[in-house]
Formats: structure tokens, C-alpha cells, sequence
């Protein structure tokens, strides 16, 4: 029985360290390859043993597919290529591709340089692990080899995330990486088209949430940010340096051009202006209006938004400062928000979720009172502002996605246990498919039935199109032919043919029966009602009297002759080949029931 | 000559004209018959592969042919057709037959039996397919023929058993196109059965072929377009198709349930997998509305286009539209809108300050959370939210259409279209602003709505802020509050932006009329008064202090116990702003004091109002007394102009009017004066410098005239005489200063030629009017034509100038309604010291914004001139796109002027402004007498001249010498 096995490595009824293992017809995917941002020992990266325990991963994996540049789905590919060893292909989008690197080397810089880590990847190993991978485009069909073949749909979430679809043959699986169905100010909505896979592999984060109107959330945020200028506040936004941060400098870009206002735009880190560049070429991968605009001016060329330097803190008046880290536990944006904190014009807006112990999770729990180290005691006294800007779907964009690709299956990663219950519950009632969500290790496995093709041949397709009526798609049809199986390829072709074809001579096989009948008549007088009798029931086919005194029902041959014991009894001998056994059985029944009364 | 007598009396009873005409028309026909096909035939016959064939075929099709001659051609085509083995030439040959019978006064029913011949023994799917296309065009051309129609639908329905998809496909829409409407018409005697159409379209409704499918939709549309009831049963395989792969039929099934709905909106259908049973227009809104989160945005545009336009759905689904639960880790969660109404009814400003704000609330049963609804639950939410902005705005137009027939759905949607205001698309914008003026008497705005649409009150975009104004004029406000932040936004507004000063004026004009009582508590603050101490008196210029006034005045008109308020200096300011922008400022009733303004009652229609008797009255007086002796007649004139200037200043409805006016008897003045010049005492030689000022006056008169003709709206046919009359005189004068200042005649002769020539012009231009210039110089004039025509220049010049000095003052009657064209540019300001620096020989780009006032075709008359300082002046010509019309009579011209020169030492200006041209020979073709065609379309293109209307504005500009 043909099989789909699906076994997460990481991000099974989890968030992080994505990496999915999934054998189809045979062949051995990994999806994604991510490390797990809660943990600094060996659990942050996947388990890569459980693929095979001494032999070479190459030998078991044919290709690795990465889905975004998030580190929680491409970090550890360095250590899974370089150190555990991995020298097959690695497919992902070119802007994956692009700024996949800058991350990885950034998460080097900081767990090696100011962690002090042995034993990690180094900055030439992400080089040469960069050199395996084979860049795709959008919907671009690519061979992995002469079965597999891989194809990458829009996922919006962040630049270049992509939803890749593995098929074999006639069985197919669609992994969605992270994406999102609504659009947001730099990208566009996740689209896939109705390809009906056997299995649908999707994120599940936002799994019991249906959110509000993005406007509502980006008029929130501007009308903040707003008001903190014109009252002369300084306004500090904590983010990451890739992702929603290109999309909130977009908001406020667009938001100052159109509204005329002049107080500046600050950007605090080098990474994001490397990142930027990379925004600016991809704009094929953005949303409609970056697109459709980019000829006038390329939104990425930020007019407002300037780069920030320390000593602009201090600078009197009003002005907006983008700063990494989003949760405002070390780094620079700390620092500003250590100076701005005193002044109750100034705004600190947090746009996404913060990690318990963080001081971004303390001033949005409502705490005044900060201790900093040194046991300062820092006052807050400017504004603090929340503000969810998430670009996963929500429950119901899981479900569209489902409604538009509409599998046989589904199976839930990336998200908590819980969470997921209430989706399975809801897709197996409402699309009445089967629902899975394994946890790390835990294998599902999937009975497909594959179609297989079989291909016929023209002259046997033609000739039982002019026996029958024309094809209807929806009633299946009964034909006669051979099928022959060679070199793992099918094909039907007529009898002839085929004996031709393997060289065997054509057996003729016979059926005879006979049946008893009661008639006193002449052996020609019961041949004579035999033929009249079936002349009248068997109307649509050539009933025929020899000469000789038998009777032929096309190809049947049917003879009296009188019973060697009983004359009064007459043997009704009734010939057909194998070819005519439908009409032969039919008509042994019929004459069994004996002949109609002669109306004599 | 006798013979062609006698037959006009033979016309005249028995009418052979036609015959005659007949009689031509065959002679055509036997000329061009032969000549047209044979060579057809010839090329056809000489063709050795079908290659050639096919490119004669081609070289023929270029031509047009003649509705006598189709048939011949059609002959000879099939013939080759019948000979022919090569299918692509079959396949042009099949489709030249359909435009053949489509040509105008050919009747194709001759053709069709040969047309439905071969199709019997076409092999070819694509002949076919053309073939059944040509059959479709001679059905077309033939509806009255029911034979025929009904021979071609049994034909189509033979052959939509074809395997090609094409062949189906042609079958289909020759069904659709000519599937008989009526099933009693056709007789039973005869063999053809009756097909039911519907029903034969209806199964390829499951075709394999998705283009097939489609088709058999759009034949099914077609059926309905015709007039065909649709059966109802269609609706539920409809229903089928919209969950099919292809997008196209998807798109055609949206349309197809739509008019099904539209049919028979209120039939029961049963909802599936429950006993329940709705009306079959709500079900279809809720399939509709399904679709708006469509996988294709072709069909998302197509189902929220759509959903506009059903208005007979009931209310609830209508609002579920608008309805999208949220919850939170299972939690119903309230949405942004409902917070917001929430902390509006409690009293309280948002404190919007807390992590916890928008923390989800109750527990929600797992079991009872609906993620894909299954009908209109959050259509719109989806799709004003959508990728592509195609999209939003069809979801804004629908949510418009809607929101017009349902008021309780207008209050509804009130808070989405409010989020529509931010999106990033300028149209998306400036489509829900307008969505939202149309329904603004269905709804009164919360504020919170009102803070969000005045914050797009900073949108750098003219056009948004201008649209913003609008739907301020008409929108209610609920409460003072309310008031008093559209006031400090519009001020803010007028401060950051200074030329919307008129827009805004008149945003608080209507805005005051519609809340009198709103406005009342809010005076004291407005006005700043104190109840004990006087408050410095503000500035009388500040247009925000108008802009204050401007609304508490209108509030007032309305409440009475407002002026109570007021202090002194108000009433003051009352009176000046009533004079001065008096279209602004209503009449009001003030307590005893203001008696003047109190006499204006309101008894006396405003049309009646003194200032328009004022002009009348003094007008009068000028036409009454022309005999009065000149010096009389000068001051005047003079002083009538004055007022009339003045008039024009303070009442803007009149400006035009008195403008009018004051030019022409600025016109007469400068006759006047020049014909009392001591010039014409003298003996002519002796005066050859002071000659200057009549010469000057003839020129300025033309000037003038042109004015009057071209920049005012409104000029009528009458008007336009007495202008034209006037240039006259002006010509008149110059010949005549000419003769006197010039020695020789020679060159008079030629001036003498021209101006008899204007004056037969002005003479068949005008024969209609002439009967009312009695007495004038004109008439006079015509007069003495014949003599004038025989006599010597000097004669004719001596004969002019007695009549230019006998000649009466016309007088001008006013049309009803005139405006003077006017244009401000707004943009480039002329304030800017910062040169714009290009390289010499390069181009740099100017945006020129400007609003033109009451300028007929814009298009084609305005133009941007530029003036360098070296005198060269150049001439640029918008491009019709460049301009919009924002209302009625205003136009507003945004454009880009290019810039070059060659390089210059240092910065200096150019000069930009704008150009009304004209010419006034376009006028002509009105004028009955000369048929439309005489006058070369290249005259009346041209330009003749051109009239400054606009200030000009100072461009400092720097071109670079290019570097090396």
C-alpha cells in the first residue's frame, strides 16, 4: 500500500526550530530547517540523528526546501549541512537566498562573539552552505530528479516566503512554511491554487484567533504616533530588525508623504539598511501598490526615514525612532528608552508580543518602576502603547487556504496543542477531511491510492468509441483489451496486439452446454421453434437457420439432436467461444426455461 | 430649358424623381458587379497553392465591398470553397462569408443554404467553427425570419455533439444569440420540434472542457439579455459552478446567479443539510458574498460588483456582511468598532493606554465558532480588505449602492468606509470619501468617525482634501463637541494649506446652516468673549477669524437668539463680511440695532435683491443718455465704469454681468475718445504723433471686444453682434487713422478691400440680427455698400468717418447668465528662492496645478505660456488627460511644463501663466447660412490669438552650462 509519512522534527504542536520530514512515494523531503529560539543547548536545533544514525545524511534526504529566512525555519541549516553533513540541494526563493545569510551570520556574531559558544558554525561554513542552494522562482516547476518535482506558491509573511509543493507522480503534498492571508502594506496575500494535494501541511499560530480589520490597527498606530509628534513627544518603536519593520517604516512613510509632516524618521541598525537593499530588488515580490509604483519611486527609498545616529537622541523636538531588539531587553533600543523614559510627551510603542523578564514585558504589564543594573531605579513616565502587527493567518485565513487547495488531508505544525485541538476539530467538521497534528517525533502515516496511468493504444481507443456511444465523463465504461505491464509503464492494447506483440499464439477456448428439452418433434422442428422462438426474444441480434439445421446466434452455435434414450427428449447442444460468454450464459438460461408453447 | 420646365411640372404630380434615382443606381450596379469578383475570380483561378490563395484571399479582405456586388463575390468564394482542400484557405474563406453578409443592404438569407451545405461536409473543426460564426452573423442580420432562425438552431444543436471545444463553443452562442424567445409562435404543423433552448444549454453547463462551459453561461446570459425568461432550475446548477477550477466560468456563473436572483427573488429554496428554507435572492447574496474571498480577483471584482446591486435582500444578511466574530485564544474578543462605540456611549475618551485594552472577554463555545460561513458573513470585511485595490474599490461601490437604499445599513457600514479614508491607494480614498457624501443624509457621524475623517483633512492631495469638504458640507454631526473639532481640524487645515481658504469658507458655511443649534454653545468660545472683560478685537483679515464668522453667521440665520451673543465689534464684522463676500455670509435678522440690514426683507425675491437693480439702474442710465454732449457722455461713462468695477468686486454672482459691462462701455469710452481727438480737424499731414492714441484706442477696442467674445460664459448669439459690431467700428477707425497718417495710397487700397470684405462677412454672419442694430454704425454702412464698393479709397475713408461720428451708442442687452473664465495658478507658488538648477540643453520639469473658473472646453483653449526673460515666450499646449472637472463650470489643470534654455550666468525668472485662445472664426459654423464643410477643419483648429487670464507666476530657474 502506497504511503505519505510525515515526521516533525521540530515545530510538531511547538513554535520553533521548524523541520519536517516527509517520505513520499519513496522519496525523503526535509521542510525547513530552523533552530529554537528558548533554547541555548543542544535541543535548539533539530534532532538530526533520527534520520539515520551512522550513514550520510545525503544518502537519505533527496532535497531540503526552506520556506522563509526566519531563523526559526533556516537556522540550524548551516550546522545541518556543514557539521552533520548534507551535500544534496537546498531549494528556496531567491530572496530567501539573499538575505538568509545576513541572518545566519547575525545569529553566528551573537552566539559565538558575545555568548562565547565553541563549537558553532562558523561565518565560511554559512558560505559553503549557501553554495548548495538552488534559488527558485514563484510558481516555477523545478526537477529535483526524474520523480520529484517541487514548486513554490506566494506566502506573503515575510519578503520571499513561499509555500512549496512536493509531487511525485500523482501524489503531491503542499507544506505552507508561515504565511498570511491577509495583505498587509508591503506584501501581498498568501494565493494557492486549487491543486488538491493529498496532504496539506500548515501552520497553525494563530489557530483559535480571528483577527480585526488590519486598518483599525494601522489607523491605531498612526493616530498614536500621531498625536506623540504633534505634541512635540519623542516616539521610540522597538522592533526586529527584518519584517514588520519594513512594514511599519512603510506605514509611517507613507502616512508623513501624505500628510505633510516633517518631523524626522530615525532607523538605528545596520542590518536593516543591508536588508532594505534587498527589499528594494525584490519588488516583484511585494504588494500591488509597491509594485504598480515603483517605476515613479521605490517605496524602499524611504524619504523620511534617515539613518540613526546616538547622538540624535538627545536632539530637542519631536521625532520617531525605529530600534532594535523588538523587546527592548538589551541593545539600543534600551538605551533610548532609558533616556526618553522620564518625559510623559514621549511614546513608546511596542508592536509585537515580549517574552516574560524582558523590560518590554514589564512596562506593557503596566509596571512604573523599573530596576535597572547598578540598582537604579528607572520612572517611566512616558506613554506605553501596544500594538499586535503579526503576519501569520488567522484561523480563518487557515481556512481559506484550506478551502482553496482543497487536500484529502491535513496535518498541523507550528503552533501549540492546544491550540490545534479546536482547528482539527473545526477542518474535520467542515471539509470532512482527516486532521492530524503529531508531536516532535511522532510519525504520521498516510495510505494514498495513487492513479496510475495507463496509456491505450489509438486503434483500440477508436474502435470502442465507434461500437459506443459518445464518452460521458461521468459513467465508467467496460472494454475489452490487454494490459500489458512493461518496464513499470501500463499499457492497454487490443488482443491482437498484444498476442503480436509477446508473440503467443491465440488460444480458442469453447464453452458447450447442453440442455435438455422436452419436445416429441423431429430434430428440424425443434431447430426450426428454437430459431423462431429466439428470432422473437433476441431482437437486436442476427439470428440465423443453417442449412445443416443449426441455429447461430452471431457467433453461437446452437444444435438438436435427439436424446440417445428418450426421443421424446431433444438435446439442445449450445456452443460459444470465451469472447461471447455474456450473450452464450444468457442465452443457456433462456432456452433452459424451455421453449414457448407451439401456438400449433 | 422648356423641357426641363416641363418636367418639374410633371414632378410635381406624378414624383418620377425616384424612378430616375432608380434607374442610376442600377447603372452602378452593372458597373461594378463584374469588375469586383471577377477579379476575384481571375486571382483565385491563377493561385497555385493555397498559400496564394490565402494572400489574395487577404489583399481582398482590405477592401471593402460594395452591398450590390457582395453577392457575386459570395458566389464565386464558394465555388473556390467547394474546390478548395487546404483548410486555412477554407478557414478565410468561411470567415471573408461572415463579413460579407454582414456588409449594410445585403440581405445574407441567399447565402445561407450554401453556408449550411458545406457545413455538412466540413471535416475541419476549425471551418466549422468559422462557419457556424458566419451563420451566426447572417441570424443576426435576419431576426424577423423565424424559418431561418430555427433552421440554425437545429444546425448549432446537430453539431454541439462535435468533439473540438470550438465547434461547441460557436454552437453555444449561436444558441444564445438566436434560440427562439417564444415557443407559440412556431407552428405545430410543421416537423421542426421545438427545442427548449434552455434546457439544451443547460447540459453543457457540466462540458469537460472549461471554455465550453463558459460558453454555454455567456449563451445562457445572452438568452436573459434578449428577453427569455430564465427557468429557475437553472439557479441550482449555477450554484454547482461557482466551485468549479477555472476562474472564467466562475466569473460568468457569479453573473448568471445574480440574474437568476434578480428573476425570481422571492421564490424558497431549501438550505442544504437543514429543514430550513430562505428566500432564493438572500441565498444568492450569501453565494455572492462567498465569492468576494474567491481564489481569482477577477471574480472577486465580478461578486463585489455585484452584490450592489441586490437590493432586495433582507436586512439581517445585509448586515451580516459587515459582521466578522473575533476571538482570541477562544474568547469572543470585540472589535476596534465596537470598542470604540462603547467608550463613545460611556462618555469617555479612549484612554487606549493599556496592554489589556482590547483583552478578549468571554469563553466562547468551541462547537458554536463558525470559520467558513456559509453565507454573506464578512463579505465586505473581506473585501475592503483585499489584495488588490480593483477590489476595494468595487466592495466601496457596492457598499455605496447599498448603503442608498438601506438606512439602517448606511449607520452600519458608516465605521468601514471610515477605515477606507487610510488606505494606501489615492483613488480607494477618494472613492469611500465620495461613497460617504453620497449617503451622508442617510447618517450622522459618531466622534470618533468624525476624528478619523478629519484627520485626512493633512492629506497633502488637493483632490482628497476638496472631496473631504464636500462630504463636511452635507454630513451631520452629533454633538457640539463634534462642531468644534471639524472647526479646529479645518483651521489647522487652513493654516498648512492656504489656498483651500474658499473650500473651507464654504465647508463652514453649510456646516453652520446645518447645526444652528449645535453651534450655539460654542459661540462665547469662538468668538472668545468674556462675560466681564472686553476681548482685543481680532484681526478682520485673518481667514481663520472669517472662516469663525463664517459659521457662527450661518448658524445664526437659523437661531434666532444667537446675535445675543455677539459683541460689538462683531456686528461690525457682520456688516463688512456681508458686503464682501456676501455669497457667504447670509441676511440676518439682527435686534434693533442693524435696521438696514433688517429692511432687506425677505419679501423681495433675490434676483430683486439692490445690487442687481443698482447695475440695471446705471446702465440705463448710460443707453438713455448717448445724446447728451460728449463731454457729458465721457464722464459718464466713466463714472458708471467705476461703479461697475466696484459692483463686481463686492457681489461675486454679478461679477461677471457688471465685468461684462463695464468692458464694453470701456470700448465706447475709448471710441468716444478717440473720434474727439483734434486728428481730425487738422489737415492730415500736420498730426502725424498724436495719430497715437486713435490708433492705440482702435487697438485696444479689438483687444476688448475679443475678450467679451471669448472669456465670458454664457454669451449669447445677440451679444455676440453687438461685440462683433463694435470690433467693426474699431477696423473702421484704424483704416481711417491709417488713411490719415500715411502718404500714397496704395496701401490703401488693400486695407480698403479687407475691411469691405469684414463687413459682408459680418453682414452674412449676422443677416438675422440686423433688423435690431437700426440705426447703428453697421447699418448705416450697409447702406452705402454699393457705392462704398465702387468708390476710391480715399472716398470710402472720407464716407467711414462721417459715419463713425453719427453713430449710435448700441445698447447691450445682458444674458442671463455670464461669468467671466478665470484661473489661479496654485502651483509653482512664485515664493520659492531656490532656483531650480538643470543642465543648459536639458529639460527640466515644471507641475503646474491651476483651477480654471467657468472655462468652456478647457481642452482645446487653454494653454501655459512661458515667458523668458530674453522675450522668448513659448507656448504649451496641456494635454486634454491634464485636466479634471471637480464640479460644475471649475476645472482643474495639472500638468507638467518642460523648461530649456541654454545656459545662463545666473538665476533669473521666468514667467508662467495661462493662455485662453481663440478663434474667432469657430463661431461661424453656427451661423445657418454656411453649411458645415466649407470651413477647413484646419482653420478651425488654429489658434488666432490668445488672451491672457491668469496672473502670471515668477519661476526662478538656473540653467547650468553642461559639464565636460
Amino acid at each position: 500500500m502506497p504511503e505519505i509519512r510525515v515526521t516533525p522534527l521540530g515545530a510538531g504542536q511547538d513554535v520553533g526550530r521548524s523541520c519536517i520530514l516527509v517520505s513520499i512515494a519513496g522519496k525523503n523531503v526535509m521542510l525547513d530547517c530552523g533552530m529554537h529560539m528558548g533554547f541555548n543547548d543542544d535541543r535548539r536545533f533539530p534532532d538530526f540523528s533520527y534520520i539515520t544514525r551512522n550513514g550520510r545524511l545525503t544518502d537519505f534526504l533527496d532535497c531540503v526546501i526552506i520556506s522563509h529566512f526566519h531563523l526559526d525555519h533556516c537556522g540550524a541549516l548551516p550546522y545541518f549541512s556543514e557539521m552533520v553533513g548534507y551535500d544534496g540541494p537546498i531549494y528556496m526563493t531567491h530572496p530567501t537566498q539573499a538575505i538568509c545569510p545576513i541572518l545566519l551570520e547575525d545569529y553566528r556574531k551573537i552566539a559565538v562573539d558575545k555568548k562565547g559558544e565553541a563549537n558553532f558554525f562558523t561565518s565560511q561554513m554559512i558560505k559553503d552552505c549557501m553554495k548548495k542552494v538552488v534559488a527558485v522562482h514563484l510558481h516555477q516547476t523545478v526537477q529535483v530528479d526524474d520523480e520529484l518535482e517541487i514548486k513554490a506558491y506566494y506566502a506573503g509573511h515575510v519578503l520571499g516566503a513561499a509555500m512549496f509543493q512536493i509531487k511525485v507522480g500523482s501524489e503531491s503534498v503542499v507544506y505552507t512554511g508561515d504565511y498570511n492571508m491577509t495583505p498587509d502594506r508591503h506584501l501581498g496575500a498568501a494565493w494557492i491554487d486549487k491543486c488538491r494535494p493529498n496532504l496539506l501541511i500548515t501552520e497553525s499560530t494563530y489557530a483559535t484567533t480571528i483577527r480585526d480589520s488590519k486598518r483599525c490597527r494601522e489607523r491605531d498606530f498612526l493616530k498614536k504616533v500621531h498625536e506623540a509628534v504633534e505634541h512635540g513627544g519623542k516616539v521610540l518603536i522597538p522592533v526586529f530588525a527584518l519584517g514588520r519593520a519594513q512594514e511599519l517604516c512603510i506605514l509611517l512613510e507613507t502616512f508623513w508623504e501624505r500628510m505633510n509632516l516633517k518631523a524626522p524618521i530615525y532607523f538605528s541598525t545596520g542590518l536593516t539598511e543591508k536588508a532594505n537593499h534587498y527589499y528594494k530588488l525584490f519588488i516583484t515580490w511585494t504588494n500591488q501598490k509597491i509594485r504598480k509604483t515603483f517605476v515613479q519611486r521605490n517605496m524602499f527609498e524611504f524619504k523620511h526615514i534617515k539613518a540613526f545616529d546616538r547622538a540624535f537622541a538627545d536632539n530637542p523636538g519631536p521625532m520617531v525612532v525605529f530600534a532594535t531588539p523588538g523587546m527592548l531587553h538589551a541593545g539600543q533600543s534600551l538605551q533610548i528608552f532609558r533616556k526618553w523614559a522620564g518625559n510623559e510627551k514621549n511614546m513608546v510603542i511596542m508592536p509585537g508580543y515580549c517574552v516574560q523578564g524582558t523590560v518590554g514585558h514589564k512596562i506593557l504589564s503596566g509596571q512604573r518602576k523599573l530596576e535597572m543594573e547598578g540598582r537604579q531605579v528607572l520612572e517611566v513616565k512616558m506613554q506605553v502603547e501596544y500594538m499586535s502587527f503579526s503576519a501569520h493567518a488567522d484561523a480563518k485565513g487557515i481556512m481559506q487556504l484550506v478551502g482553496q487547495a482543497e487536500p484529502e488531508s491535513v496535518l498541523l505544525v507550528h503552533g501549540e496543542a492546544k491550540k490545534m485541538e479546536f482547528l482539527k476539530q473545526k477542518i474535520e467538521q467542515e471539509f470532512r477531511v482527516n486532521c492530524y497534528m503529531p508531536a516532535n517525533g511522532e510519525t504520521v502515516t498516510l495510505p494514498t491510492s495513487p492513479s496510475i496511468p495507463v496509456g491505450i493504444s489509438l486503434g483500440l481507443l477508436k474502435r470502442e468509441m465507434a461500437q459506443g456511444l459518445l464518452p460521458d465523463a461521468k459513467k465508467p465504461r467496460l472494454l475489452h483489451g490487454t494490459l500489458i505491464m512493461k518496464d513499470s509503464n501500463f499499457r492497454l492494447v487490443s488482443s491482437e496486439q498484444a498476442l503480436k506483440e509477446l508473440g503467443l499464439a491465440e488460444h480458442q477456448l469453447r464453452f458447450t452446454c447442453r440442455v435438455h428439452l422436452h419436445d416429441p418433434r423431429k430434430e428440424q422442428e425443434t431447430a426450426m421453434r428454437v430459431y423462431s422462438h429466439l428470432k422473437s426474444v433476441l431482437k437486436d441480434h442476427c439470428v440465423q437457420h443453417l442449412p445443416d439445421g443449426s441455429v447461430t446466434v452471431e457467433s453461437i452455435l446452437i444444435q438438436a439432436a435427439a436424446h440417445s434414450e428418450d426421443p421424446g427428449t431433444k438435446v439442445l447442444l449450445v456452443s460459444w467461444t470465451y469472447q461471447d460468454e455474456e450473450l452464450g450464459s444468457y442465452l443457456t438460461s433462456l432456452l433452459k426455461k424451455g421453449l414457448p408453447q407451439a401456438p400449433s | 430649358m422648356a423641357a426641363h420646365l416641363k418636367k418639374r411640372v410633371y414632378e410635381e404630380f406624378t414624383k418620377v424623381v425616384q424612378q430616375q434615382q432608380e434607374e442610376i443606381a442600377t447603372k452602378k450596379l452593372r458597373l461594378t458587379k463584374p469588375s469586383k469578383s471577377a477579379a476575384l475570380h481571375i486571382d483565385l483561378c491563377k493561385a497555385t497553392s493555397p498559400a496564394d490563395a490565402l494572400q489574395y484571399l487577404l489583399q481582398f479582405a482590405r477592401k471593402p465591398v460594395e452591398a450590390e456586388s457582395v453577392e457575386g463575390v459570395v458566389r464565386i468564394l464558394l465555388e473556390h470553397y467547394y474546390k478548395e482542400n487546404d483548410p486555412s484557405v477554407r478557414l478565410k474563406i468561411a470567415s471573408l462569408l461572415g463579413l460579407l453578409s454582414k456588409t449594410a443592404g445585403f440581405s445574407p438569407d441567399c447565402i445561407m443554404d450554401d453556408a449550411i451545405n458545406i457545413l455538412q461536409n466540413e471535416k475541419s473543426h476549425q471551418v466549422l467553427a468559422q462557419l457556424l460564426d458566419t451563420l451566426l452573423a447572417i441570424g443576426t442580420k435576419l431576426p424577423e425570419n423565424q424559418a431561418i432562425q430555427m433552421r440554425l438552431v437545429d444546425v448549432a444543436c446537430k453539431h454541439l455533439t462535435d468533439t473540438s471545444h470550438g465547434v461547441r463553443n460557436k454552437c453555444l452562442q449561436l444558441l444564445g444569440n438566436l434560440g427562439s424567445l417564444e415557443k407559440s409562435v412556431t407552428k405545430d404543423g410543421e416537423g421542426l420540434a421545438v427545442r427548449d433552448v434552455q434546457k439544451i444549454i443547460g447540459d453543457y453547463f457540466s462540458d469537460q472542457d472549461p471554455r465550453v462551459r463558459t460558453a454555454a453561461i455567456k449563451a445562457m446570459l445572452q438568452l436573459h439579455e434578449r428577453g427569455l425568461k430564465l427557468h429557475q432550475t437553472i439557479y441550482n446548477q449555477a450554484c454547482k459552478l461557482l466551485s468549479d477550477d477555472y476562474e472564467q466560468v466562475r466569473s460568468a456563473a457569479v453573473q448568471l446567479i445574480w440574474v437568476v436572483s434578480q428573476l425570481y427573488p422571492e421564490s424558497i429554496v431549501p438550505i442544504p443539510s437543514s429543514n430550513e428554507e430562505i428566500r432564493l435572492v438572500d441565498d444568492a447574496f450569501g453565494k455572492i458574498c462567498h465569492m468576494v474571498s474567491d481564489g481569482s480577483w477577477v471574480v472577486r471584482v465580478q461578486a463585489a460588483k455585484l452584490l450592489g446591486s441586490m437590493e432586495q435582500v433582507s436586512s439581517h444578511f445585509l448586515e451580516q456582511t459587515l459582521d466578522k466574530k473575533l476571538m482570541s485564544d477562544l474568547r469572543r474578543k470585540r472589535t476596534a468598532h465596537e470598542r470604540a462605540k462603547e467608550l463613545y456611549s460611556s462618555g469617555e475618551f479612549s484612554s487606549g493606554r493599556k496592554w489589556g485594552d482590547d483583552a478578549p472577554k468571554e469563553e466562547i463555545d468551541t462547537g458554536s465558532v463558525n470559520l467558513i460561513e456559509s453565507g454573506a458573513c464578512g463579505a465586505f470585511v473581506h473585501g475592503l480588505e483585499d489584495e488588490m485595490y480593483e477590489v476595494r474599490i468595487a466592495a466601496v461601490e457596492a457598499l455605496c449602492m447599498l448603503a442608498q437604499s438601506s438606512p439602517s445599513f448606511a449607520e452600519k457600514c458608516l465605521d468601514f468606509l471610515v477605515d477606507m479614508f487610510n488606505d494606501e491607494i489615492e483613488e480607494v480614498r477618494l472613492q469611500s470619501i465620495h461613497t460617504m457624501r453620497k449617503i451622508s443624509n442617510n447618517i450622522t457621524l459618531r466622534e470618533d468617525q468624525l476624528d478619523t475623517v478629519l484627520a485626512v483633512l493633512e492629506d497633502s492631495s488637493r483632490d482628497i482634501r476638496e472631496a473631504l469638504h464636500e462630504l463636511l458640507c452635507c454630513t451631520n454631526v452629533s454633538t457640539k463637541e463634534g462642531i468644534h473639532l471639524a472647526l479646529v481640524e479645518l483651521l489647522k487645515n487652513l493654516t498648512k494649506y492656504p489656498t483651500d481658504r474658499d473650500s473651507i469658507w464654504k465647508c463652514l458655511k453649510f456646516l453652520g446652516s446645518r447645526h444652528p443649534t449645535l453651534v450655539l454653545p460654542l459661540v462665547p468660545e469662538l468668538l472668545s468673549t468674556h462675560p466681564f472683560f472686553d476681548t482685543a478685537e481680532p484681526d478682520m483679515d485673518d481667514p481663520a477669524y472669517i472662516a469663525v464668522l463664517v459659521l457662527i453667521f450661518n448658524a445664526a440665520k437659523t437661531c434666532p437668539t444667537m446675535p445675543a451673543l455677539f459683541s460689538d465689534h462683531t456686528f461690525r464684522h457682520y456688516a463688512y463680511l456681508r458686503d464682501s463676500l456676501s455669497h457667504l455670509v447670509p441676511a440676518l435678522r439682527l435686534p434693533g440695532r442693524k435696521l438696514v440690514s433688517s429692511a432687506v426683507s425677505p419679501s423681495i425675491a433675490p434676483h430683486e435683491d439692490p445690487s442687481h437693480q443698482f447695475l440695471q439702474q446705471s446702465l440705463e442710465r448710460v443707453y438713455s443718455l448717448q445724446h447728451l454732449d460728449p463731454q457729458g457722455t465721457q464722464e459718464l461713462l466713466e463714472l458708471t465704469i467705476r461703479d461697475l468695477q466696484r459692483l463686481g468686486e463686492l457681489q461675486s454672482e454679478l461679477a461677471g454681468v457688471a465685468d461684462f459691462s463695464a468692458t464694453y462701455l470701456r470700448c465706447q469710452l475709448l471710441l468716444i475718445k478717440a473720434l474727439q481727438e483734434k486728428l481730425w480737424n487738422v489737415a492730415a499731414p500736420l498730426y502725424l504723433k498724436q495719430s497715437d492714441l486713435a490708433s492705440a484706442a482702435a487697438k485696444q477696442i479689438m483687444e476688448e471686444t475679443y475678450k467679451m467674445e471669448f472669456m465670458y460664459s454664457g454669451v449669447e448669439n445677440k451679444q455676440v453682434v453687438i461685440i462683433h459690431h463694435m470690433r467693426l467700428q474699431a477696423k473702421a477707425l484704424q483704416l481711417i487713422v491709417t488713411a490719415r497718417t500715411t502718404r500714397g495710397v496704395d496701401p490703401l487700397f488693400g486695407m480698403c478691400e479687407k475691411f469691405l470684405q469684414e463687413v459682408d462677412f459680418f453682414q452674412r454672419c449676422f443677416i438675422t440680427d440686423l433688423p435690431h442694430l437700426q440705426d447703428s454704425f453697421v447699418d448705416k454702412l450697409l447702406d452705402l455698400m454699393p457705392r462704398l464698393m465702387t468708390s476710391k479709397p480715399v472716398e470710402v475713408v472720407k464716407i467711414l468717418q462721417t459715419m463713425l461720428r453719427q453713430s449710435t451708442f448700441l445698447h447691450l442687452p445682458l444674458p442671463e447668465q455670464i461669468h467671466k473664465a478665470s484661473a489661479t495658478i496654485i502651483e509653482p507658488a512664485g515664493e520659492s528662492d531656490n532656483p531650480l538648477r538643470f543642465t543648459s540643453g536639458l529639460v527640466v520639469a515644471l507641475d503646474v496645478d491651476a483651477t480654471l473658473e467657468h472655462v468652456q472646453d478647457p481642452q482645446s483653449t487653454v494653454k501655459v505660456q512661458v515667458l523668458y526673460p530674453d522675450g522668448q515666450a513659448q507656448m504649451i499646449h496641456p494635454k486634454p488627460a491634464d485636466f479634471r472637472n471637480p464640479g460644475p463650470g471649475r476645472h482643474r489643470l495639472i500638468t507638467q511644463v518642460y523648461l530649456s534654455h541654454t545656459a545662463w550666468t545666473e538665476p533669473c525668472q521666468v514667467e508662467v501663466r495661462l493662455l485662453l485662445a481663440y478663434n474667432s472664426n469657430s463661431r461661424i459654423p453656427k451661423s445657418p447660412w454656411i453649411e458645415g464643410g466649407e470651413v477647413s477643419p484646419q482653420l478651425e483648429t488654429s489658434i488666432e490669438g490668445t488672451i491672457p487670464f491668469s496672473k502670471s507666476v515668477k519661476v526662478y530657474i538656473m540653467p547650468k552650462p553642461a559639464r565636460r
